[in-house]
């Protein structure tokens, strides 16, 4: 069993000491990420997805403090990242070798001074010792893998003068370029049309496939999700509330939020103008939260004195289907 | 759509071209097309969903037509009491009179809404611009607004920093509604909304739709919000207008392959139906620079060689649904299904 | 402070009757924010502070300085500053008090030597009757707030004329610190006028605008400042100099000002709320004065805050080198003139003063600016 997971999340917090108090981004997240899967987060804004992604590689902000176990099984010997110095050289070394990650934003992800076939060959020879017309042969390997035309002109592109979807694509192939066995990917379609998001998506299964490497694939949209994915953590004001197969959670979604979150997206061909079931009020800011179920305030199940009472614990409904609410004890 | 003698709005040959200007002299060497020749019409009480991917045009179109934006060319013809107005006709003064008439709900709702004043002074603004109401008769008119867009009255004296994305949204539509519009655009009002509040507002829209029988122009990238909430739907693509025709015959049985390529590159959180397999190459033109003939020749499957030379026509091909395309009438394109 | 209590009410009590603290940020207008966020910055606080206070002293210095500026004690010539003692000689705890001096001259150098006497006592008295003054010409009076009886104080020295040097620090004040302030409000008047039809309009005019501007920016401007200054005729009055050499420096300071409210202004312009107003069927004046001005005022408190210091540099500057403010006048550039060479301030060092109050003037403001930066967000964590 063991020999089959690639990453091992224990118990995970990470805070944020403010002015105004504490903020619990992730509020014990425990999760494992199998070796040549894809582990997909949803959520809506706040809900700690990207913090989790950032927590692995120890890339939090300033105020930001990580508590418990992230076991990494990537190397001979499994290696405990949270522990890990932030800046350090062991974590430097996970950090795009054995790990690596890829954004929203790829513009934020260039330099816009340098070309993206200068930045990805630096990446490659900061890892590895390749003499300067061999890295730049890789990279041009790299670029048309993920499906640019005419790499090697492409490769001296700077990054101004690419297209969104494919800045998104040069951001890929630098993140793969030195072969890792996971790739965090923080909603890498969100900022792109839908037409570029399917060449993207569509991309992204082919490689994970061909490298046969895990991604952990972080997104809003249910939609990315339930093509992307093989198991699904939806998250909620930092912590996971449900954690299952795909098919477990769009087939039997079991948290009353995972339900109310299906529910309130219209779904295509589906004509019926009727209202959409909505879920009332906002999602919280988890400054200070008290020990309670998260959604309680939201919920249409809400027992009083029952889920207000104590974080509920994450309960096994079926096999490799978790659901953190007491309406399943 | 040339019956449109009822509609509520008629934009005709509406255009927006950008001037390209080079060197010290600003000399002008070319034009953006942002918006090329797009007609529709919507009758009152209905909602026209307007589709297509960023920098096609959609939110140039919006602006002229509200004249946020003065457009270089065309009429947007507003039917309201009997009375007809031209809007790109009108001047400054004779604008400001008929304005009540056309709100606008725009996408961010943190750039949307002043910083300095309160939820009073913001929902109250148009009212006490155009000399609707003032002091108590204002107030209570705010507080009725409040309770319609389901803010709790007492937030009256807070400012805009005290919202949440979705109850900073809810402001913005109590504003647009304040002083009885006809029409409202809708600017991507929900995208950058999370999804449980997108459904809220959502619904919002479409109660008060319903009690004040409002007619909405409703621009938005996501096809399923645009297909759930609109009468007729419109696709652009660089600047034109390729396809338009009632929602469901749009969605189920589209007659552009650039609207079967979108449709077929929503992820639909639906494990039966997973992506297909084909979805479009390439990538949106530049408005600037667009292919000769049909613009979506480069990217279509089915592109033959007159599509190179010739740009197709928006042609009726019956009840009521136009499609920009040499092959409309031939290809059997696939839509999202039941 | 206040912050941390208000967001610790904020996730407990939730919906009270009274108002609470949680209630009372969520009705903050921005200008209370942004005077919350201020308050937050130490240094900018008390730098305000300070300012305010040595503004006051310039307003009010005939009753602060204890003699008139330009008398001259024969008796005293670059005499040093006296020391304020509270002890005597034999150890007696007393309030506040100067010995006497007398002086000879030392053959040696050349120089006058001032000794103190400890056997004279002249313990400082507040609000003396000394030597007559006349309030900003509005009334006339003798009532000093210190000064010692049958005796003579100078607590900053004296000049090489015998005049008070605290006196004419104080009096220099008045001229130094409300230069800045004219030259800033012409620059500002002069900027928002010409950014403002600059940004609003487009075209033609902000083309022929912005190129002005660019050209008065690239010109160097302390050589244009000594032509301009000297160009002032010798014979016009020290008022008619004050206000050419506040308008010569605003000159230059507009185009920078004028910049910053055009780009400021087209970025409002295309803001939704703005662009709400307008369809709201706002007239032009109306979302001038009440969306873009109140938009960018905060940011032209900040530029102006940042520019006054350079003002007031520039006034010492010019005064420094007799192109500025002329004698009779005074002001801290002029009082400066007198620690021209290197041998004056060696022998004579408190004759630095104005120049070491200078540098606290220019740093006051510059901690303002920078704590009124911060501030001019108020939403940014």
């Amino acid at each position: 069993m063991m020999n089959d997971v690639l990453l091992e999340i224990k118990n995970l917090r990470t805070y944020f000491k403010l002015h105004e108090g504490i903020l619990k981004a992730i509020d014990g997240v425990s999760l494992a990420i199998g070796r040549n899967r894809v582990l997909g987060i949803v959520g809506e804004s706040g809900c700690g997805k990207s913090v989790t992604a950032r927590s692995i590689l120890k890339l939090v902000p300033a105020p930001g403090k990580i508590e418990g176990e992230i076991w990494f099984h990537g190397g001979e010997k499994p290696v405990n990242l949270a522990a890990l110095p932030p800046t350090g050289n062991a974590i430097r070394d996970i950090r795009g070798r054995e790990i690596a990650m890829i954004f929203q934003e790829p513009m934020a992800a260039f330099s816009p001074v340098h070309t993206i076939g200068d930045q990805i060959s630096e990446a490659i020879q900061t890892h590895q010792s390749l003499p300067k017309p061999e890295a730049r042969g890789r990279t041009i390997e790299m670029l048309k893998q993920v499906g640019i035309p005419i790499p090697e002109r492409r490769v001296d592109n700077y990054p101004h003068q690419m297209s969104g979807g494919m800045l998104q694509r040069a951001m890929i192939a630098m993140a793969l370029s030195l072969r890792p066995k996971l790739l965090i990917a923080d909603e890498p379609t969100t900022a792109l049309d839908v037409t570029i998001q399917a060449q993207i998506l569509r991309l992204m299964k082919r490689l994970q496939a061909e490298l046969g490497m895990s991604i952990i694939f972080i997104t809003h949209d249910l939609g990315v999700i339930a093509n992307m994915a093989d198991d699904v953590a939806v998250m909620y004001l930092g912590r996971v509330v449900e954690y299952g197969t795909v098919r477990q959670i769009f087939e039997n979604p079991q948290h009353p939020y995972t339900q109310a979150l299906m529910q309130s997206i219209p779904k295509l061909g589906s004509k019926g103008r009727g209202r959409l079931a909505s879920i009332e009020g906002t999602v919280p800011v988890p400054l200070d939260p008290p020990r309670r179920c998260g959604f309680a305030d939201r919920c249409v199940h809400f027992i009083p004195g029952r889920c207000d009472a104590d974080v509920p614990p994450l309960i096994d409904t079926e096999a490799g289907h978790q659901v953190r609410c007491i309406l399943y004890e | 759509m040339q019956n449109g003698s009822k509609a509520l709005i008629e934009v005709r040959g509406l255009k927006k071209y950008f001037p390209i200007q080079e060197g010290l002299l600003r000399r002008v060497v070319g034009h953006v097309r942002a918006v090329d020749d797009v007609s529709f019409d919507i009758p009152a009480g209905k909602t026209l969903g307007l589709v297509g991917e960023s920098g096609c045009g959609k939110t140039t179109l919006g602006r002229c037509i509200v004249r946020a934006m003065e457009p270089t060319a065309g009429e947007v013809i507003l039917r309201v009491n009997d009375q007809e107005f031209d809007l790109t006709k009108l001047s400054a003064k004779e604008l400001r009179a008929v304005r009540p008439h056309i709100q606008m709900v725009f996408q961010d709702p943190y750039l949307s809404l002043s910083p300095r004043k309160t939820v009073l002074n913001i929902v109250g603004e148009p009212l006490y611009i155009n000399k609707v109401a003032e002091g108590r008769a204002l107030e209570q008119r705010v507080r009725d607004l409040m309770d319609l867009v389901g803010l709790d009255v007492k937030y009256l004296n807070r400012y805009p920093h005290a919202f949440s994305g979705g109850q900073r949204q809810r402001i913005g539509i109590a504003r647009a509604i304040s002083l009885n519009p006809e029409l409202i655009i809708c600017d991507e009002p929900v995208s950058a909304l999370d999804v449980s509040v997108q459904a809220q507002i959502l619904n919002l829209l479409q109660d008060l739709q319903r009690e004040f029988n409002l007619t909405y122009l409703f621009i938005a990238h996501d096809l399923s919000v645009v297909e759930h909430i609109s009468d007729r739907v419109a696709v652009m693509y660089v600047g034109k207008l390729i396809e338009i025709g009632d929602t469901e015959e749009l969605f189920q049985k589209p007659r552009h392959p650039y609207t079967e390529a979108l449709l077929s590159a929503i992820p639909r959180p639906d494990l039966s139906r997973p992506m297909k397999e084909v979805t479009l190459e390439g990538e949106v033109p530049s408005p600037a620079n667009p292919p000769s003939g049909c613009y979506f020749h480069p990217r279509c499957p089915y592109a033959k060689d007159i599509c190179k030379h010739e740009a197709p026509p928006l042609v009726d091909m019956g009840n009521n649904h136009f499609s920009a395309c040499h092959f409309a009438k031939e290809l059997d394109l696939q839509g999202v299904g039941e | 402070m206040d912050a941390t209590k208000d967001s610790a009410q904020k996730s407990i009590t939730g919906r009270g009757t009274e108002i609470t603290a949680e209630e009372r940020y969520y009705m903050a207008s921005q200008s209370q924010l942004m005077w919350r966020k201020f308050r937050k910055h130490r240094l900018a606080l008390i730098s305000t502070v300070f300012l305010i206070a040595i503004y006051f002293l310039a307003f009010t210095y005939e009753f602060w300085a204890p003699y008139e500026m330009q008398t001259q004690h024969e008796d005293y010539l670059t005499a040093p500053p006296m020391v304020i003692r509270f002890v005597d000689s034999e150890g007696n705890l007393r309030a506040p008090f100067v010995y006497g001096t007398s002086n000879e001259l030392n053959m040696d150098t050349f120089t006058r030597e001032y000794v103190e006497d400890t056997s004279q006592i002249y313990p400082i008295q507040f609000f003396v009757r000394g030597q007559e003054y006349s309030f900003w010409g509005l009334f006339k009076s003798d009532l000093h707030f210190f000064g010692v009886e049958n005796s003579k104080i100078f607590l900053l020295g004296t000049d090489g004329l015998g005049r008070d040097l605290l006196s004419r620090v104080l009096a220099g004040s008045r001229i130094s610190l409300t230069i800045g302030l004219v030259g800033v409000f012409l620059a500002f008047t002069l900027g928002c006028v010409l950014g403002g039809i600059s940004g609003y309009f487009g075209g033609a005019t902000d083309t022929v605008i912005q190129r002005v501007v660019e050209f008065l920016i690239s010109l160097p401007t302390t050589p244009l400042w000594l032509a301009l200054s000297a160009a002032v005729p010798p014979r016009w009055s020290p008022i008619q100099v004050y206000f050419a050499i506040s308008i010569i420096l605003s000159i230059f300071g507009w185009a920078g000002l004028a910049r910053v409210v055009r780009g400021k202004l087209l970025e409002l312009r295309e803001y939704d709320y703005v662009i709400s107003a307008r369809l709201a069927g706002g007239t032009d004046g109306y979302i001038i004065f009440s969306h873009l001005l109140p938009g960018f005022m905060s940011y032209l408190i900040v530029h102006l805050t940042m520019a006054i210091p350079g003002m007031i540099l520039a006034e010492t500057a010019l005064s420094f080198l007799g192109l500025g403010i002329r004698a009779p006048a005074v002001s801290w550039g002029t009082l400066m003139q007198d620690a021209q060479n290197v041998r004056s301030i060696a022998i004579h060092p408190w004759l630095l003063a104005p120049g070491i109050i200078v540098i606290f003037v220019v740093l006051f403001f510059n901690f303002i600016g920078d704590g009124l930066r911060d501030a001019a967000d108020p939403y940014k964590l």
